[in-house]
């Protein structure tokens, strides 16, 4: 760790803390920083990120950047239905237009348009924020409660361990696709829905993260300072919160990351079957479900949302791995 | 002996229910802590000091469990047992219970300090922030009142620049810092009774020394009681005002500290007296006690500590020796188990002294029985 420093200071006292202090949240962030691909992964997922952001507030503005065509695109999903004055009539759009760069390619449908005649471009981009935020919550869904659940059969140990083990356990065994499709047809009654894929994705994913957070509480909670906060009076609950979670979330950390990558992908697949986001809702998935009919008149049709999805998730993998080095105490510089 | 005293423990049994079968780890200790005293608790590894100091808050781990004895604490029923109307044994009504326990008792009548004092401490949060957290939960405090509180705490405790240092993580202290903030710690709260969990077994001498000395004076400030738990009698001599003797989870002698030293009853208490390093004494000069100490799952027959015993006779390998009063100093019994002193009933001065070769079959329980 920051050698350089700690040779200007040559072991007197303030300069030692100094190095010292650099441990933690802010040593790793260096760590990161330091580390091109995981630099790389954050940038591609601060972009990412920045585009769902932007999404949310300008749909929820009613501003709409991208003109009427872009509103089309939103219809329903988003709350445009109350501006029917902005959806273009129906003919008079072009449909199936080729990227920019291709011959019969236009600026103003910079990924030409679907077979519908919406812009390409304005649904990537607003595809990011039902695929992202999709694969966030669903993964954060898995994390809460995966945590929640290992925390406790961790600490309580005994038949409160076997019990939850064996519950999860069973949910383990169930191949996640086929729960997913499963919970949100019976949850949803026939209609699916983004939200119900949401719970369903993360309710799969709770029995990983309870596995990994269970095996990091068993050894945590043989450390002295549980001991001693039990014996300091402390109550279980706030053993756990405070004591025991923090000291064993950050493998959990590195894998909800690169899970969240994984949602995604599982989040496409389901839109892509139809159970998750429904059409006209612009999703990465649902409109590689759409555009597949169109394979060989508009190959580009499918490029786009595959292209978005492919490197999303690269980022997102890119920065766990990064993540998992720097959190590795055994890897120092 | 003087008014009602601030803990007793009688007869106390904690026993570890194993799939190799029951530990006796505690197995009917009785002894008691007065107001303003420095009992300690010796013994070598193993004996059942800490399984003890942990009973008194009834902290044991499943599969460990209190079995048997009375705990009173400031006349408080901590731990107690009865004879049910269907002839088990059943927790007394005005036990204490568990929740009673967590937050009348634990941290704010007795707190414990713990050996380690490098694993004792949270490593994610700020040293402070730990000491404030535990004022505020059992002082009722505000935040800033609390903060305010462990500063003041830890200039208390001997740690310069307290302001500083309650920002800093516990990684960023040494080792004898860290046991001054454990101390502060269990200080925090003003108990009547701290456990003190080998304290300074960690810490390097010179520490352990300064260390020693800030305990004194804190106690003598606070009028604080402690049970001292070590296996060094360096410390006892130094700290302690009465010791109980522990070995394989029973006292074996329990004596004020001088006349503990100066009038030793018991050959344990003798042997660990002569296997101590002193200044005085080569290497060669050490009696370290043959053997190790048997499991307190299977323990020898007749006295326990007869295999290892330099004094033993075949009446030891029967007869289990009961802790009876053999003197008397400053008000208190000196207390030793050891069939030696009971010269009228068992007839040790007659007894064939053992054959010392033969000794490693300790751990077999039987082995006493025969004869050999």
């Amino acid at each position: 760790m920051a050698v350089g420093e700690s040779q200007v200071g040559s072991g007197s006292e303030p300069a030692e803390k100094e190095v010292e202090a650099r441990t933690g949240w802010r040593n790793t962030l260096k760590k990161i920083k330091r580390d091109t691909t995981a630099r790389w992964g954050l940038y591609v997922i601060g972009f990412v990120l920045a585009v769902t952001a932007f999404t949310l507030v300008d749909s929820n503005l009613s501003r709409f950047t991208f003109g009427a065509i872009s509103d089309f695109a939103l219809a329903e999903a988003l709350p445009v239905l109350e501006h029917p004055e902005r959806l273009p009539a129906p003919g008079e759009a072009e449909t199936n237009q080729p990227p920019m760069f291709h011959a019969d390619g236009s600026l103003s449908n910079p990924l030409g348009t679907d077979p519908n005649g919406r812009d390409y471009f304005t649904r990537i981009v607003y595809g990011a924020q039902v695929s992202v935020s999709v694969g966030i919550a669903a993964t954060f869904l898995g994390l809460v409660g995966g945590t929640a659940v290992g925390a406790i059969a961790g600490y309580y140990g005994g038949w409160i361990d076997d019990m939850l083990m064996r519950a999860i356990e069973t949910v383990y065994a169930i191949p996640p696709l086929i729960l997913i499709i499963v919970f949100t047809v019976f949850v949803s009654g026939g209609s699916p829905d983004v939200r119900f894929a949401i719970i369903g994705v993360g309710i799969a994913f709770i029995p990983v993260f309870a596995r990994i957070i269970r095996s990091e509480v068993l050894s945590v909670r043989e450390m002295d300072y549980i001991e001693a906060a039990r014996a300091a009076g402390v109550k279980d609950r706030n053993i756990i919160l405070r004591h025991i979670i923090p000291n064993s979330f950050a493998p959990v950390l590195v894998y909800a990351t690169l899970q969240i990558g994984v949602t995604i992908l599982i989040v496409a697949g389901l839109s892509f079957l139809g159970f998750g986001a429904q059409p006209p809702t612009p999703d990465w998935g649902e409109m590689l479900n759409t555009s597949h009919g169109y394979m060989h008149s508009n190959v580009w049709l499918s490029i786009w949302p595959g292209l978005a999805i492919m490197i999303t998730i690269m980022g997102f993998n890119l920065f766990g791995d990064g993540l998992q080095d720097a959190l590795d105490p055994r890897i120092n510089d | 002996m003087s008014s009602e005293p601030l803990l007793r423990v009688e007869n106390l049994k904690t026993q570890f229910f194993t799939d190799a079968g029951t530990v006796r780890a505690v197995d009917g200790i009785s002894f008691e802590v007065h107001e303003g005293e420095i009992v300690g608790l010796v013994g070598e590894s193993g004996a059942g000091k800490s399984v003890a100091s942990m009973s008194l808050l009834r902290l044991v781990e499943s599969p460990g469990e209190i079995v048997g004895g009375e705990i009173t604490y400031r006349g408080e029923t901590l731990f107690g047992l009865e004879e049910g109307p269907d002839g088990e044994l059943r927790e007394r009504d005005d036990m204490l219970s568990n929740e009673e326990m967590r937050t009348r008792i634990r941290g704010n009548e007795i707190a414990v300090i713990f050996q380690d004092p490098m694993e004792t401490l949270n490593p994610v949060f700020t040293v402070g922030g730990q000491l404030r957290e535990f004022i505020e939960l059992n002082r009722d405090l505000s935040g800033k009142e609390a903060r305010k509180e462990a500063i003041e705490m830890l200039r208390e405790v001997g740690i310069p620049d307290p302001e500083e240092r309650y920002e800093e993580y516990p990684h960023q202290f040494s080792g004898g810092m860290r046991q001054r903030v454990l101390i502060a710690m269990a200080l925090a709260c003003e108990p009547n009774l701290i456990i003190a969990d080998e304290p300074t077994t960690a810490l390097d001498v010179t520490v352990e020394g300064q260390i020693i000395d800030l305990v004194d004076e804190l106690q003598e400030k606070y009028d604080t009681s402690f049970v001292w738990v070590t296996h060094d009698m360096g410390v006892v001599a130094e700290i302690c005002d009465r010791v109980n003797v522990m070995y394989l989870g029973e006292i074996i002698e329990q004596a004020p500290v001088d006349e503990l030293f100066h009038d030793t009853k018991h050959p344990y208490t003798e042997a660990l007296l002569n296997s101590m390093p002193r200044p005085d004494r080569t290497v060669g000069e050490l009696e370290p006690i043959e053997g190790v100490m048997p499991e307190a799952i299977s323990p020898p027959s007749g006295c326990r500590f007869h295999p290892r015993c330099p004094d033993a006779r075949e009446v030891c390998q029967r007869v289990h020796p009961e802790n009876k009063e053999v003197a008397r100093a400053d008000g208190y019994p000196h207390n030793a188990a050891c069939v030696k002193h009971d010269v009228f009933d068992v007839g040790y001065d007659e007894s064939v002294p053992l054959d010392k070769e033969p000794q490693m079959t300790a751990s077999t329980p039987s082995a006493g029985d025969d004869g050999e």
